[in-house]
C-alpha cells in the first residue's frame, strides 16, 4: 500500500499546487515540498525497516508486491512492486526531486501553481515506472512523466525551448510507441502459446517464443530505452532539452529520466529476452563505448555549460550501457551504482549550471573565467562535482566505473579497454569546466552573490551521498544485489548461489510480515548454535531437527535446500 | 601502537576537512598550526610506531588494520585497511617528516597569500593521499591515494589560478598522469581478472605460484604498472608534465618532487615486486627506461636557465636512478636513493624558494648572481644539497645511495656495462648542472637587490634538511666503508635481495674512486665554465651545431613538441571539426523533409473544384484497376 500511499501523496501534491497557485506563489512551493519530503521520509522508512531482508533469494524477493484488478477482461492489473534496485530508484527519485523544488524557489515565478503541478505528477510517473510490473500500467506511467514533462521545457524553458521540446517530445514518443506494440506483441504471443492473456510482468516472463520474435520484440523495447539513456546515435534530444529546460526539469531529466532508460534495460530486456539480449551485446558494447568517447569528444568542444553537462551525460550513461551488457554481477553492481552517482553529480552540476544562470543569465563559458574569487561556495561545490565527474576515487562515480569495467573486463577485453580510455577523456573536459569558469581570468565584470543557506543545503547533501558512496557503499550494494541477483539468474540459468552474500544482520527473516526462517526455536538460540559448527558440517539433520523451514531461503535455508537435493 | 597506524593519515585528511570548509573563518596563525600541526603529529606518530616497529618486530613484520570493508561484489572485497611493513615505514616516514618540514617552511612562505587556508587544504590532502597510497593493503585503496595525489598536484600547480599559465600546468600534470593512470586501472582489471583479488599480498602469492617467469601475463601486467609508474614518476615518456610543474608555488615544487607523488612510481614497483621479477622483460625496461630518462632529463637539466627548472630537470634525472635501480634488482638501493633524494631535493627546493623570493620572484638564474654573502645560511645549506646531489663522495647522503645503485647496474645480476655507464654519465652531467646552478646563483657579481629576508620558520627547516643530507646516507654504506648494512636488513622482509655477479672490494674501490674523481671533475667543469671563463661558454654557444643542440635540450628534447603534434592538436582538431554533432543533421533531415512534403502536399488543397474531380478520377481509376486485375 505504501506505494500507492506515495504516488497518490505526489499527484495530490501537484493538483493542490495547482490549485493554490491561483492565490499565492509561496504556497505550491511548500506544499510540494512538503508532500516530496514527506514520500521521501517513507520511503527512508521502507528502507531501513526492510534492511535485514536484503537478502538474494531463488524467489525474487519484494520488498513489497501489491497487485489489484484494474481491467481484468485484458489481463491488465495495478501491479506494483519494490525490490532493491527499485527502491534505490524511487529513493534517488525523490531526493533530487527535493533537490529541483528547492533550486526552483526562485527561479520560477511565472504559473507557480502549474509548474509543481507538472513536476509532482513527473515525479509520480517515474516513480510508477520504477515500480510498475504490469506493462500496460508501466507503459501508462511512463506516458504520464513525458507529458507534463514536455510542458516543463516548452513553457518555463529558455530561448529556443519550442523547438528542444518538440524534439524531446517525438523522440520519446517515437521510440515510447515501439516499445508499446513490443508490449503488444508479447502479450499476444504469451497468450496465443499459454492461453493467459495477461501483461503481468512475473507471468511474461516465462513466455517462449521463437528467436526471431524476441529479437524484433527487444528491438521494441530496446529503442526505447535506448532513447531514454541516450545512447549514440539517438541521443540528439538530450542536449537540446537540457540546454533549454528550467534547473529542475534539467536535473530530473539527467538524474531520472534518463534512468528510466537504464532501469527499463535491466528489468525488462534483460530477463524478458536473454537469448536476444546475448545476440545483441556485442552491438551494445559498441554503442556503449562509441557512447562514452564521442560523447565525450562532443562535451569537450562545447562551449555552452549546460549543454557541456548534458554530453558528459551521453558519456556517463555509456557506461551504463556497457555494464548492462556484460552479464556479471560486477558490471551489473556497478551499473546501478552508476545510476544513483551519475544521477547525484550530474544532477549537481546542472544545479550549478542553472544558478549561474539565474545569476548572470549566460551559459556562455568563454564570457566567465575566474570567478572562484567572486563565488568561492560555488568553485569549491562546483571542484567537487567535477571531481566526481571524472571518476576520483571516493566518491560514487569512482565505484561505479571501476566496477563496470572490471566486470567488462571480465567478459570483454578490448571494449574494456576502450571505456577505459573514456577516464582520460573525463579528466580533459571536467578539468576544461573548472579552467573556463571558476579558474584563469575573468573575462567579464560579473555581479552575482555567492550560494546561500537553501543552495548550499542542497549541495553540500548531495556532496555527501556520493562521498557516501564512495567510501561506504555496502548498504547500496547489498540493497541493490536483491535484484542484480535476479537479472543474473536470467542470463545464466544454473549458476550457483554465491557462498557468503549476507547482509549485516547475520541472519534474514523471510515471509511477508518477517518471520524468522525457522519456526520453533528462537533465533538468537540457532545463531549461537550454528556459531559453534563450521558451515561445512552442518548436517541435514542438524537443520531439520532446529526446525529449518525449507520453504524460506534466507542464508541457511539456501544451504538447507542444496542439502536435501544432495541427499535426494 | 600497531593500532593507531590509522592515526597517520586521518590527522592530515582531517585538517584538510576543517580547512576547506571552515578555512576563511581562521586566521593564518591558526591555520598554521593546524596545518603544519597535522603533519607534525603524524610524522611523531609515524616515528614512535617505527620504533616499535624496530625493535619489537610484530610477526611477519607486518601489521595490519583493517578499518571498515570498501565494498563487496562478487570476489571483489577491498577493506579501507592499513598494511605496515618496513617499505611502507620508511615511505611514511619520508612523506610525514619531509612533509613536516616543507609545511612548517610554507607557513612564512606564503605568507600574506590571499589563498593561505586553501593551500594549507591542500598541503594536508596531498599528504594524506601520499600516506593512505604508501599504508594501503589492496591496490583498490592504494588506487585512491593515487587519484587523489594527482588531484592535489593540479589542485597546487594550478593554485594561483588567475594566470592562465598555471591553469594549463595544473592541467597537464593531472592529464598525462591519468593517462599512466589508466594503463594502471587496466593493470588491475587484468590482475582481477587472473587472480580474483586485489589484495597485495594475496596477489603477489597467486602471482608467484601461478605465472611462471616470463608468462605473458605477467610481461603484460607488469608493463600496465609500469605504465602508471612512469606517469606519476615522471619517467619516459610521461616525463613533459613535470619541467612545467614548476607553475605552482616553490613549497608544492618541494612536496611534489621530494615528499610525495613523483616517487609514488617507485613505491608501486617496488611494492609489486614479484610481478616485476616474474617478467624479465619489463624489468630490463624499467632499467633502460630510467637509464634513458636519468641522461635525457640531466642534459636537459644543463641547458636551463630558471633555477626551478633546473631542479625539476634533475627530478626527473634522479627518478631514472631510481627507476635503474628497480629496473636491475637493487631494490633496496632504489629506496634509499629515494630517502636521500627526499632530503636534498626538499633541500635545495626550499632554498630556491629563498632565493626567488628575495628576488623578488625572479626565477632567472642569470639575473641573480653573488648571493651567497647577502643569504649565507640559505648558501651554505643550498652548497651541502647541492653536493648531495652532486654526490660528493664520503660527505654526502646522495654519494652513498648512488654509489649503491652504480655499483648494482656494474655488479648485479641484472646490470650491464650499458646501464652502468649511464649512470655513470649521469653523475658526471649532474655535477656539472648541479654546480652551475650553484656558481651562477651564489657566486659572481651581484645583480639586484634583496627584497625578503628569511625568517626563523624558513631557515630552521633550511637547516634540518642539511643535516639529513649528510648523515641520511649513513644508514648503508658499502663494503668499503664501513659495511654498514641496516637500511637493507630493515627491508629484507620486503624486498628481496640482490644477486651480485661480480664481488671484490678492490673492483668496488676501483668504481668508487673512479666516480668520485667524475663528479669532482664535473664540479671543477662546472666553476671553470660558468665562473672562471664565462665567455667560454658564450663563445661555445655561438657555434650553430652546439647552438641548435643547447636549443633541443632547452626545449627538454622536444618532447612536448611533438606531443603537441601527435596528440594535442588532434585532438583539439578533432574537437573542432564536429562541434554540432553530425548526426543531428539526419534528423534534422527527417524533419525537413517532412515540412518540404508539407509545403507540397499543402498545395493540393488549393479550392478549385476541378482539382478535386481530376484527384476522385484518378483515384477512382487506381481503386477500379486494384479491383479488376488482382
Amino acid at each position: 500500500m505504501i506505494l500507492v500511499w506515495i504516488i497518490a501523496l505526489l499527484m495530490l501534491g501537484g493538483i493542490l499546487s495547482l490549485i493554490s497557485g491561483k492565490w499565492s506563489h509561496r504556497a505550491p512551493r511548500w506544499i510540494s515540498l512538503a508532500a516530496n519530503t514527506l514520500a521521501f521520509l517513507l520511503v527512508i522508512r521502507v528502507w531501513i525497516s526492510n534492511y535485514a531482508r536484503m537478502s538474494i533469494s531463488e524467489q525474487h524477493n519484494w520488498i513489497i508486491d501489491l497487485s489489484w484488478e484494474w481491467i481484468p477482461q485484458f489481463g491488465i492489473q495495478f501491479h506494483l512492486a519494490m525490490d532493491g534496485l527499485s527502491l534505490l530508484m524511487v529513493m534517488l527519485t525523490l531526493f533530487l526531486s527535493i533537490a529541483s523544488i528547492l533550486v526552483s524557489w526562485t527561479e520560477i515565478t511565472e504559473r507557480v501553481g502549474f509548474f509543481h503541478f507538472n513536476l509532482m505528477f513527473i515525479i509520480a510517473g517515474i516513480i510508477g515506472v520504477f515500480t510498475a510490473l504490469d506493462l500496460f500500467l508501466f507503459y501508462f506511467f511512463w506516458e504520464v512523466m513525458l507529458i507534463p514533462m514536455y510542458f516543463l521545457i516548452g513553457i518555463w524553458g529558455h530561448e529556443n525551448r519550442i523547438y528542444a521540446s518538440f524534439k524531446f517530445f517525438i523522440f520519446t514518443q517515437a521510440s515510447g510507441l515501439l516499445m508499446f506494440l513490443s508490449i503488444l506483441a508479447l502479450y499476444f504471443i504469451h497468450g496465443q502459446s499459454s492461453g493467459e492473456y495477461t501483461f503481468d510482468y512475473m507471468v511474461l516472463l516465462g513466455t517462449t517464443m521463437s528467436p526471431a520474435a524476441a529479437r524484433w520484440i527487444m528491438a521494441g523495447f530496446l529503442i526505447a530505452f535506448l532513447v531514454k539513456l541516450p545512447a549514440v546515435p539517438v541521443h540528439n534530444w538530450l542536449p537540446d532539452a537540457h540546454t533549454q529546460a528550467p534547473t529542475a526539469g534539467s536535473v530530473i531529466l539527467a538524474g531520472l529520466l534518463l534512468k528510466t532508460g537504464a532501469y527499463g534495460i535491466l528489468r525488462f530486456v534483460l530477463p524478458l529476452f536473454p537469448d536476444a539480449a546475448a545476440e545483441f551485446a556485442p552491438v551494445a558494447l559498441l554503442l556503449g563505448v562509441i557512447s562514452i568517447l564521442y560523447g565525450a569528444k562532443l562535451a569537450y568542444a562545447q562551449t555552452d555549460f549546460r549543454r557541456l553537462v548534458a554530453y558528459t551525460s551521453v558519456s556517463h550513461m555509456g557506461f551504463v550501457l556497457l555494464g548492462s551488457f556484460a552479464f556479471n554481477e560486477l558490471a551489473l553492481q556497478g551499473v546501478i551504482m552508476q545510476m544513483i552517482s551519475h544521477g547525484l553529480s550530474t544532477g549537481a552540476l546542472f544545479i550549478l549550471a542553472g544558478l549561474l544562470q539565474e545569476r548572470i543569465h549566460t551559459r556562455d563559458m568563454t564570457t566567465m573565467g575566474g570567478l572562484w574569487a567572486r563565488v568561492p561556495r560555488m568553485g569549491g561545490i562546483g571542484m567537487v562535482f567535477a571531481m566526481a565527474s571524472l571518476g576520483l576515487p571516493g566518491f560514487g562515480n569512482f565505484i561505479a566505473e571501476f566496477l563496470i569495467l572490471l566486470g567488462v573486463y571480465q567478459s570483454a577485453v578490448i571494449w574494456a579497454i576502450l571505456a577505459t580510455l573514456g577516464l582520460i577523456a573525463s579528466t580533459i573536459y571536467s578539468l576544461h569546466i573548472i579552467q573556463r569558469i571558476f579558474h584563469g581570468k575573468p573575462q567579464k565584470e560579473w555581479s552575482l552573490t555567492d550560494f546561500n543557506v537553501r543552495e548550499m543545503c542542497v549541495m553540500v547533501s548531495m556532496v555527501l551521498l556520493l562521498l557516501w558512496i564512495g567510501i561506504y557503499p555496502k548498504p547500496f550494494l547489498l540493497t541493490s544485489r536483491t535484484s542484480t541477483f535476479q537479472i543474473q539468474k536470467f542470463l545464466q540459468p544454473g549458476m550457483n548461489y554465491p557462498d557468503e552474500y549476507q547482509s549485516d544482520k547475520d541472519i534474514p527473516p523471510c515471509g511477508q510480515n518477517g518471520s524468522v526462517p525457522y519456526s520453533n526455536t528462537p533465533s538468537e538460540q540457532i545463531d549461537i548454535t550454528l556459531s559453534k559448527f563450521p558451515r561445512q558440517k552442518t548436517s541435514l539433520s542438524f537443520m531439520e531437527t532446529h526446525g529449518f523451514r525449507p520453504d524460506c531461503y534466507g542464508k541457511y535455508g539456501i544451504l538447507f535446500k542444496q542439502m536435501q537435493g544432495e541427499t535426494s | 601502537m600497531f593500532g593507531t597506524i590509522w592515526i597517520i593519515p586521518f590527522l592530515p585528511l582531517l585538517s584538510f576537512l576543517i580547512l576547506a570548509i571552515t578555512g576563511k573563518r581562521w586566521s593564518e596563525k591558526t591555520v598554521s598550526i593546524l596545518g603544519v600541526g597535522s603533519v607534525g603529529i603524524s610524522a611523531l606518530f609515524t616515528v614512535l610506531i617505527g620504533i616499535q616497529f624496530l625493535t619489537n618486530p610484530p610477526p611477519g613484520h607486518f601489521v595490519v588494520q583493517t578499518l571498515w570493508s570498501w565494498m563487496e561484489v562478487g570476489s571483489l572485497t577491498p577493506a579501507i585497511a592499513f598494511h605496515l611493513d618496513a617499505l611502507s615505514l620508511v615511505f611514511c616516514f619520508v612523506v610525514t617528516f619531509v612533509g613536516f618540514i616543507i609545511h612548517l617552511y610554507s607557513s612564512e612562505f606564503m605568507e600574506e597569500d590571499e589563498g593561505f587556508s586553501r593551500f594549507f587544504a591542500y598541503m594536508n590532502l596531498f599528504v594524506g593521499s601520499m600516506l593512505i597510497l604508501v599504508l594501503a593493503d589492496n591496490l583498490v585503496l592504494l588506487y585512491l591515494g593515487w587519484e587523489g595525489v594527482g588531484l592535489c598536484s593540479y589542485l597546487l600547480i594550478g593554485f594561483w589560478y588567475k594566470d592562465p599559465q598555471n591553469g594549463y600546468a595544473a592541467r597537464k600534470a593531472f592529464v598525462v598522469t591519468r593517462v599512466g593512470d589508466t594503463a594502471m586501472a587496466i593493470g588491475l582489471f587484468l590482475l582481477f581478472t587472473s587472480f580474483g583479488t586485489l589484495h597485495i599480498d594475496t596477489l603477489l602469492d597467486a602471482a608467484s605460484q601461478n605465472w611462471a617467469t616470463g608468462t605473458t601475463m605477467a610481461v603484460l601486467a607488469s608493463a600496465l604498472l609500469l605504465g602508471g609508474a612512469v606517469g606519476k614518476s615522471a619517467q619516459l615518456p610521461l616525463q613533459t608534465w613535470l619541467p612545467d610543474a614548476m607553475a605552482g608555488p616553490t613549497p608544492v615544487s618541494a612536496l611534489i618532487h621530494a615528499a610525495t607523488m613523483v616517487t609514488a612510481g617507485v613505491y608501486l614497483i617496488a611494492r609489486t615486486n614479484v610481478i616485476f621479477m616474474l617478467a624479465p622483460a619489463t624489468q630490463l625496461a624499467v632499467a633502460i627506461i630510467g637509464a634513458a630518462t636519468l641522461l635525457i632529463a640531466g642534459f636537459a637539466a644543463l641547458t636551463q636557465v630558471d633555477i626551478k627548472r633546473v631542479l625539476a630537470y634533475s627530478t626527473i634525472s634522479q627518478i631514472g636512478y631510481m627507476f635503474l635501480a628497480l629496473g636491475v634488482g637493487a631494490w633496496s638501493a632504489a629506496i634509499l636513493h629515494f630517502m636521500t633524494h627526499a632530503f636534498f631535493k626538499a633541500l635545495l627546493f626550499l632554498a630556491a624558494g629563498v632565493v626567488i623570493l628575495a628576488m623578488h620572484h625572479e626565477h632567472n638564474m642569470f639575473k641573480m648572481g653573488g648571493l651567497r654573502k647577502e643569504l649565507p645560511i640559505t648558501f651554505w645549506t643550498f652548497l651541502i644539497g647541492s653536493a648531495s646531489l652532486a654526490a660528493l663522495p664520503i660527505v654526502t647522503a646522495g654519494f652513498y645511495s648512488k654509489d649503491l645503485i652504480l655499483w648494482y647496474a656494474w655488479a648485479g645480476e641484472q646490470g650491464n656495462f650499458w646501464l652502468w655507464l649511464a649512470g655513470f654519465a649521469g653523475a658526471f652531467i649532474t655535477a656539472i648542472y648541479t654546480f652551475r646552478m650553484v656558481f651562477v646563483t651564489f657566486y659572481g657579481k651581484r645583480k639586484s637587490e634583496i627584497s625578503h629576508k628569511p625568517g626563523k620558520r624558513m631557515l630552521i627547516p633550511l637547516v634540518i634538511l642539511a643535516v639529513f643530507s649528510i648523515i641520511g646516507g649513513l644508514v648503508e654504506t658499502p663494503h668499503t666503508l664501513g659495511h654498514i648494512q641496516l637500511f637493507s636488513k630493515m627491508l629484507e622482509n620486503v624486498l628481496p635481495s640482490t644477486g651480485i655477479l661480480h664481488s671484490g672490494i678492490s673492483e668496488e674501490l676501483i668504481l668508487q674512486i673512479v666516480t668520485a674523481l667524475l663528479a669532482l671533475l664535473g664540479i671543477y667543469l662546472a666553476y671553470y665554465l660558468w665562473l672562471k671563463k664565462f665567455s667560454l661558454v658564450q663563445k661555445i654557444t655561438q657555434v650553430k651545431l652546439l647552438a641548435t643542440s643547447q636549443r633541443f635540450f632547452f626545449s627538454g628534447w622536444g618532447f612536448d613538441w611533438l606531443y603537441d603534434r601527435l596528440f594535442v592538436f588532434p585532438a583539439v582538431w578533432l574537437a573542432r571539426i564536429n562541434r554540432r554533432d553530425f548526426i543531428d543533421l539526419f534528423y534534422d533531415g527527417i524533419a525537413d523533409a517532412n515540412r518540404y512534403f508539407h509545403q507540397e502536399l499543402r498545395k493540393t488543397q488549393s479550392g478549385q473544384i476541378r482539382w478535386y474531380a481530376l484527384g476522385i478520377l484518378i483515384g477512382a481509376l487506381i481503386t477500379l484497376t486494384i479491383v479488376v486485375f488482382i
